[in-house]
């Protein structure tokens, strides 16, 4: 890791295909920010992504990176971190990749506590399959496919996090670059798998989440005197119905990675060119 | 005299069958006899039939017979399911005591050994080793010195400290005892012990001990019969020597772990079976596209959907070869012995390495749990070489990359095989995906690039196809006219086979083929043939299709799916009948 890493060492040369507008290039950009000052290079970082607009970042991002198969960005990162606990470890997607496709692997994700970062770009909608509905769309948000909106109560992320056992969950917005980049780094820094919401507006399909709904609705919980140790008082911010905050919402601060409670430290990659020493002891077993 | 005995324990699941036979099996092993094990069990816990048969003789055996000589019933179904199997002068040890077992006559011709073993058992400290004592009984029958079950005894019970293994050794003792004083045998059997060492093993620890020998460090699961040995063996050995095993939520998540920690250079692995593998084929793709090394273990049980998964069956031949939207390269490894499973391990994560694609690890439920015997230096780890292929690092890097000092993870080179730099590597941040993409591994949609890489893909398998040795094994009589052909697990049986067909002068030559796909090209062994037979354990015969096409002849097809594995005999018999018959037209 060298000190003199700059956030735009972190950005590839290909210009973003995303529109104009769209909330995913704050994201990046603070995920990129959050990144460098942190003490991060692109050599040791390794960006897993899942499909969808979202799942692009990987291709603007200058770093290790594998984009992956809708909803399966974790499990890989998972893989990695557990392969060479050294990389920084960070995985991003939809709220579809995440919340519908991946929900299972989001939820045992959490659990697993693993030592990574992994961001949601939520727009509430699909954006790249042109505006469908996504697990997060609100039940009257009326799309091709759900012309009457899809009269289902939308998931509630930071609740299946909590419930889960969720180490670190964060609210975060893409518009909001200086909170943004706080919360990015603070996950980057916690012991354990932080989950980070971030709201970036698809300026294209949904025009009921938009940046200025977020930006008149958001409550900073920092001004709001939130313990983020307080279990119950996360519960709260989780289930309040009126309004939507912004900033971290749960940290446990004795989170414990699942790397360390089994033990697992060594950089995989590097084996020699013959069996590990003390391989014909694993045949002598079977006399 | 027979050469060979054929011995089995049977019972209810839950009724301890698995470790006793083990026992045994362990026993006649560690006096220097040979063993091949074999086990019926149905897909549930407690209750249904199950049994574990053991063949066994000084010679090296590889497969199981048709034939019961001494039988350990503990339930009278154990008798009718095994009644075709036992002959004239079979033994069959039970508990007249045991309410179900009251009624019980041994069918004519046949001995019947009523031993209390419940009763005997409790005498010597408890119930529960009564099966113990149906060993003793066992090792009277065969002539067996019964110190041989003393060590294996230790092996089971030693750690459970105690008088245990002492209570064991009285009750199999007590068992001896009962049927030397009660019964006057005259037998012939004379289980001869001899100096040679043996270890004994199945195939799912034949390839975990292969794959941590070749260095795998990472694997990840979802339990699946009968791939979950190979797992359970994974777990607690492969962190011996620093790696990890993870049970996943499902088989998308665990074929995705594996192929994170392969990225970030590990020698990974995952272990499944058919419907595990419709799960993993999605990922199949990506880890083709992004050319990442990866072994997907698929040890084959009874299909479609959930089938009979505690059945043999070789099914899943074309779904591995053609499996998956698009057309991907891969490699498709059969082994065809227990032994082979652990050099054809190695050899896939070799394969894997060497030429950045995922490769298909077939083996099949009969030699998932199968045991065998084996002189230990047929696992000579000294000879086991690891080869990593074009891995790159911080200096060497350097010669792969374009004028903007930008690395080229997929780099259109005249082998196919691009340079690999694992994350971490100073220079070498690059990205992959599973869409199409240029040498840096960025998404293109640019004509000729899709071509040119689509190309690339393909030339690694040219370039394998020439590089390695994809021959087939080969036994028997190379000038007969009569060729038998086979993959995975039939070979020990169709092995033993020519040797009874020897006897009826009947010569075969045999190829034993451990590559589905690339395969030996088998065109002139095929012409030079009279008659050629492909034996599969399935319904349609995908190999023999495959064969077909290769060779452009029409072939005669031994095919089985009742969910039994070939035994010698039956093989024996279906191919004298095959080489009888003109070639029917392919169904
Ligand atoms: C297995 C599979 N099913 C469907 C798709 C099509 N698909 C691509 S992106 C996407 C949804 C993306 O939505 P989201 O995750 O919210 O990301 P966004 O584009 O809004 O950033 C879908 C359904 C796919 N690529 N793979
Ligand atoms: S469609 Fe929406 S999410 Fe996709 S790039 Fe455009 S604005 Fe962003």
């Amino acid at each position: 890791m060298s000190s003199d890493v700059r956030f735009t060492d972190f950005k590839s040369d290909k210009q973003p295909t995303w529109c104009p507008g769209c909330g995913d290039f704050g994201t990046m950009n603070g995920m990129m920010k959050g990144l460098a000052e942190t003490g991060n290079d692109p050599d040791n970082t390794f960006l897993v992504a899942g499909i969808g607009c979202s799942g692009k970042i990987g291709t603007y991002m200058h770093s290790y990176a594998l984009h992956g198969v809708h909803g399966r960005a974790l499990p890989v990162g998972i893989g990695a971190k557990l392969a060479n606990p050294n990389l920084e470890v960070m995985v991003a997607g939809g709220d579809g990749d995440g919340f519908s496709i991946g929900a299972g692997h989001f939820v045992h994700a959490v659990r697993r506590n693993v030592n990574m970062t992994y961001v949601v770009m939520d727009n509430r909608i699909y954006g790249l399959t042109k505006g469908q509905a996504s697990p997060t769309s609100r039940e009257d948000f009326e799309t091709s496919t759900t012309p009457d909106g899809p009269m289902q109560a939308p998931v509630n992320p930071h609740a299946l996090a909590l419930a889960a056992g969720g180490t670190f969950i964060a609210q975060s917005f893409s518009s909001d670059a200086l909170r943004h980049v706080e919360i990015i780094k603070q996950a980057i820094e916690h012991p354990g798998f932080a989950f980070v919401n971030c709201y970036s507006p698809c300026v294209t399909f949904n025009d009921v989440d938009t940046y200025d709904y977020f930006r008149d609705s958001l409550v900073d919980l920092k001004e709001e005197d939130h313990d983020p140790t307080d279990k119950d008082a996360a519960k709260d911010v989780i289930f309040d119905s009126e309004k939507e905050y912004m900033g971290v919402i749960y940290k446990d601060e004795n989170s414990v990675p699942f790397e360390e409670r089994w033990g697992i430290s060594e950089d995989m990659s590097q084996i020699e060119d013959k069996p590990p020493e003390g391989a014909m002891d694993l045949v002598r077993e079977f006399y | 005299m027979p050469e060979d005995l054929n011995w089995a324990i049977g019972g209810e699941a839950g009724d301890g069958i698995d470790s006793t036979g083990k026992i045994f099996a362990q026993a006649l092993s560690r006096a220097g006899r040979h063993v091949f094990t074999s086990k019926d069990f149905a897909s549930r816990i407690r209750g249904g039939y199950t049994a574990y048969k053991i063949r066994t003789s000084v010679d090296r055996v590889e497969s199981v017979v048709d034939r019961l000589d001494i039988l350990i019933a503990l339930t009278q179904r154990t008798v009718e399911e095994n009644m075709e199997e036992l002959h004239e002068g079979s033994v069959i040890i039970y508990d007249g005591e045991r309410t179900t077992m009251k009624d019980f006559e041994a069918p004519d011709g046949m001995i019947g050994l009523n031993v209390p073993l419940r009763r005997l058992a409790e005498e010597a400290g408890g119930a529960i080793m009564q099966n113990i004592v149906a060993l003793g009984a066992a090792c009277e029958v065969s002539e067996f010195p019964i110190e041989n079950l003393d060590e294996s005894l230790e092996k089971r019970f030693g750690q459970k400290g105690g008088s245990i293994v002492e209570n064991n050794s009285k009750a199999a003792r007590a068992g001896q005892e009962y049927v030397r004083e009660n019964y006057d045998l005259d037998l012939d059997y004379e289980l001869e012990t001899t100096d040679a060492d043996y270890v004994l093993l199945n195939g799912d620890e034949a390839i975990g001990m292969g794959a941590i020998a070749a260095g795998c460090r990472f694997y990840a699961g979802y339990p699946i019969t009968p791939a979950t040995n190979v797992m359970e063996y994974m777990t607690g050995r492969v962190e011996q020597f620093g790696g990890a095993v993870v049970q996943a939520e499902d088989e998308l998540s665990a074929i995705n772990m594996a192929l994170g920690a392969a990225r970030a250079g590990a020698r990974s692995m995952t272990a499944t079976s058919g419907p595990g593998i419709d799960l993993m084929t999605e990922t199949f793709g990506l880890i083709a596209t992004s050319e990442t090394p990866l072994v997907i273990t698929n040890v084959m049980r009874s299909g479609p959907s959930t089938g009979m998964p505690t059945k043999q069956e070789q099914g899943d031949l074309n779904q591995m070869l053609y499996g998956g939207h698009g057309e991907i390269p891969r490699f498709v490894l059969t082994p065809t012995s227990i032994s082979e499973c652990f050099h054809k391990t190695v050899e896939a994560f070799n394969l894997a390495e060497k030429y950045q694609t995922p490769v298909y690890l077939a083996a099949d439920l009969a030699l998932a749990v199968s045991e065998q015997t084996f002189p230990p230096e047929e696992f000579d780890m000294d000879k086991v070489e690891i080869d990593r292929g074009k891995v790159v690092d911080e200096e060497s890097l350097g010669e792969w990359v374009n004028d903007k000092q930008q690395f080229k993870p997929h780099a259109l080179t005249e082998d196919g095989v691009s340079p690999r730099a694992f994350p971490g590597t100073k220079g070498g941040a690059h990205m992959s995906t599973g869409l199409e993409h240029d040498e840096l591994g960025r998404r293109t949609e640019d004509t000729d690039m899709r071509v040119e890489q689509v190309d690339k893909r393909n030339r690694k398998v040219e370039t394998a196809i020439e590089n390695e040795d994809w021959s087939p094994r080969e036994f028997g009589d190379a000038d007969s006219g009569n060729l038998v052909i086979s993959w995975g697990s039939n070979e020990g049986a169709i092995r033993e086979a020519m040797e009874f067909l020897e006897e009826d002068d009947v010569s075969v030559r045999f190829l034993s083929v451990p590559y589905i796909f690339p395969r030996p090209d088998l065109t002139e062994e095929i012409a030079a043939a009279d008659d050629v037979i492909v034996v599969e354990c399935n319904a349609t015969g995908q190999f023999a299709d495959l064969i077909e096409h290769d060779a452009l002849r029409r072939v005669k097809r031994l095919n089985k799916y009742n969910g039994v594995r070939f035994k010698a005999d039956e093989l024996a018999a279906k191919i004298k009948q095959a080489l009888s018959e003109s070639v029917e037209a392919t169904p």
